[in-house]
């Protein structure tokens, strides 16, 4: 081997070499701007209490729906950043909190006070009034959101779209409240 | 036209293309492959180009802004010159493509082209598969209306099933908490840049392999393929029998993109653009969600599994079927290409389509979900109430007002989700009425807690009485007996 061939073998290593470096430095911050929505941070910072209004819009024993701005949103979010939930009030300062997704696959379930049903218009999951499960293919009851009561007004935790891999992380302890 | 020829050979000693043109022209195909069955891709491909030339003209005014996308379909619908026309182009547009891929798939697979040497061919052409239907459903998420939104939905709730990382896979999905902008903003990336561009080179990939390994030829009963000898004979078989692809095969390719094309135009003139359908506004929840037509059957599967099976079956069925189709040809890359000879292939694409059809079917017809409105809408059937006591008909009434009916068809109308109860006394005796009332089960709520006694007393003397009147109500032999002690 000449040397002048020795010196373009190692020009060719350190060309190599040289990209193999930008493209990790290329690479970490695009792979980390891609991943970002699913950091554990940003997930428990989603969540945040909303007002849904005074006790006085939701009669003792009745089930009404109501609608939140999502906590956190985009100025072009539009629309979709208004979420629907169902509010059953008991009686007194005890309620429940449904998500309007169906614990299914998501889909929106209708509250039927004849038959003290909510029914789902995708695959046909059915939920009892206190949010458990009536029939149909839903692996479970209603997703809850965690609320409370502050100066007559009803608050709820709320900010993800509820799906079973909220509720599964949420079982192991993981992420706090049992759901939303 | 004096000119064109010097222009080109201009262009020619520079691009140094025009032999290859020529080589790819005139390359030899089996005289019998150059047939009416052989069609289907070259078809797919025109639609393909179709789709990117009025792709780039509907984003020339689509906005991707989940607040805005909605009004700007619905300028392109009504008031942007000819928009409907282009919508309703890239609409009918995407539903032959994906039809004539899934022709063109059944075609190669019956006549064997995808063994030996064309394995990779066929596997390229599985990918092609998978982002054409990729397209599809971003495609689909773009026409931002409520399907759209809450099809995001059922997206979204299948990834959450994914076990332990489901709510980080979930979150990338929609790019944040909710369904929102940057949902769609990420949809639209998929569809305009990510996955065309994987389409174009997968595409490139296939098309380069057709012209070098060649076109299949037609497949002869009894001829089968052996890795040692079969290049040697196809070569054999094209030179001595072979017709150039230019005009022999390429005249048939043309008239039948051709009349593709004018089929796609056809239909955008007739029946138009898809949608949008109601606003993606999630609080209007008065909606029945249903994806486009080559998704419904997944949508059905998601019915009519069994819960225990369900987040395994549609999590781990798709990539399992993808990765099965994908290595066919390793498994089955030699030997018998005919389809008469192949009764189990045959078999395979019979059931595959009847499977298809028939869950399509219900996903259209959503047999499983309630009627929302049967129980306000409907009329009970004149013969349930003719001459009947007052008990009776009003039972009848509780039946209506507890949304019975939502679930429960009389005289051929309504939910289909529960059993028809024109006949259900020939098959519970009051007893087991009232148990099944009170109770439910068998996928029935138990409408305990919401019947006062005298309602259920009500309505069980009504579907007492519903039976032919040809066949008796059913009886307990146990009560008949002590009542007559």
């Amino acid at each position: 081997m000449t040397t002048p061939s020795t010196r373009r073998d190692l020009l060719l290593r350190l060309g190599i070499g040289l990209n193999a470096l930008a493209a990790v430095a290329l690479a970490t911050p695009i792979v980390g701007y891609l991943l970002s929505p699913a950091r554990r941070q940003k997930m428990r910072d989603a969540l945040s209490w909303v007002e849904l209004g005074g006790l006085s819009s939701y009669p003792e024993g009745q089930t009404r729906m109501a609608t939140f701005r999502n906590p956190s949103t985009r100025p072009w979010d539009g629309q979709t950043a208004d979420i629907p939930c169902w509010v059953r009030r008991l009686q007194g300062n005890d309620f429940q909190v449904f998500a309007v997704n169906c614990a299914h696959l998501g889909c929106p379930v209708r509250w039927f006070p004849q038959s003290n049903l909510f029914l789902c218009p995708c695959h046909g999951g059915a939920y009892y009034a206190d949010g458990s499960r009536a029939a149909g293919p839903p692996p479970r009851g209603l997703f809850r959101y965690e609320f409370k009561v502050e100066n007559d007004r009803l608050l709820i935790r709320a900010g993800m779209m509820p799906t079973l891999g909220n509720i599964i992380a949420s079982r192991r302890g993981r992420r706090g409240p049992p759901c939303a | 036209m004096r000119l064109i020829r010097p222009t080109l050979e201009w262009l020619d000693a520079r691009l140094k293309i025009g032999a290859a043109i020529r080589e790819t022209a005139d390359h030899p195909v089996p005289r019998r492959s150059a047939s009416w069955w052989y069609v289907f891709g070259s078809g797919a491909l025109a639609i393909f180009v179709l789709q990117v030339a009025t792709g780039i003209c509907l984003a020339l005014v689509y906005v991707p802004s989940a607040n805005e996308a909605y009004q700007s379909l619905q300028v392109l619908n009504h008031q942007q010159a000819l928009g409907w026309f282009v919508r309703a182009l890239h609409g009918w547009g995407s539903n032959f493509m994906v039809g004539l891929v899934l022709i063109h798939m059944i075609q190669v697979f019956l006549f064997g082209a995808f063994k030996f040497p064309r394995e990779l061919t066929w596997m390229v052409g599985v990918l092609l598969l998978v982002v054409t239907l990729g397209m599809a459903f971003t495609g689909q998420v773009l026409r931002f209306d409520q399907d759209a939104y809450w099809g995001l939905g059922i997206l979204t709730s299948i990834a959450g099933r994914v076990p332990v990382i489901g709510g980080q896979i979930v979150q990338i999905v929609l790019g944040g908490p909710i369904i929102a902008g940057e949902t769609l903003t990420r949809f639209f990336a998929l569809h305009v840049f990510v996955i065309p561009g994987l389409l174009i080179g997968f595409v490139g990939v296939h098309l380069m392999m057709v012209l070098k390994l060649g076109v299949n030829e037609y497949p002869m009963p009894g001829r089968l393929v052996d890795k040692d000898t079969y290049i040697a004979e196809y070569e054999a078989e094209v030179h001595r029998d072979g017709v150039p692809f230019v005009p022999n095969a390429f005249r048939k390719d043309l008239v039948f993109s051709g009349l593709m094309l004018g089929a796609v135009v056809l239909c955008a003139l007739v029946f138009g653009p898809f949608g949008p359908g109601g606003a993606p506004d999630p609080t209007i929840i008065q909606t029945e969600p249903r994806p486009d037509y080559f998704f419904l059957w997944i949508f059905s599967v998601a019915a009519l599994m069994p819960p225990g099976i369900e987040t395994f079956v549609l999590l781990v069925g798709p990539p399992l079927g993808i990765l099965f189709l994908f290595l066919l040809p390793l498994w089955a890359g030699v030997g018998e290409k005919s389809w008469r000879r192949r009764p189990v292939a045959v078999l395979c694409v019979i059931l595959a389509i009847l499977g298809w059809a028939t869950l399509t079917h219900y996903g259209r017809t959503s047999p499983w979900s309630p009627v929302m409105d049967a129980w306000s809408a409907l009329p009970v059937p004149a013969k349930d109430l003719e001459g009947k006591s007052a008990l009776v008909r009003q039972g009848a009434l509780v039946f209506q007002a507890k949304q019975c009916r939502n679930c429960h068809a009389l005289g051929d109308a309504g939910g289909r989700r529960g059993p028809a109860l024109d006949d259900v006394a020939t098959r519970l005796t009051k007893d087991q009425l009232i148990r099944q009332v009170l109770q439910g089960g068998g996928n029935m709520p138990a409408y305990g807690v919401n019947l006062s006694p005298a309602e259920t007393t009500a309505l069980v003397s009504f579907l007492e009485t519903l039976h032919p009147s040809n066949e008796p109500a059913a009886q307990d032999a146990s009560q008949k007996s002590a009542s007559v002690r």
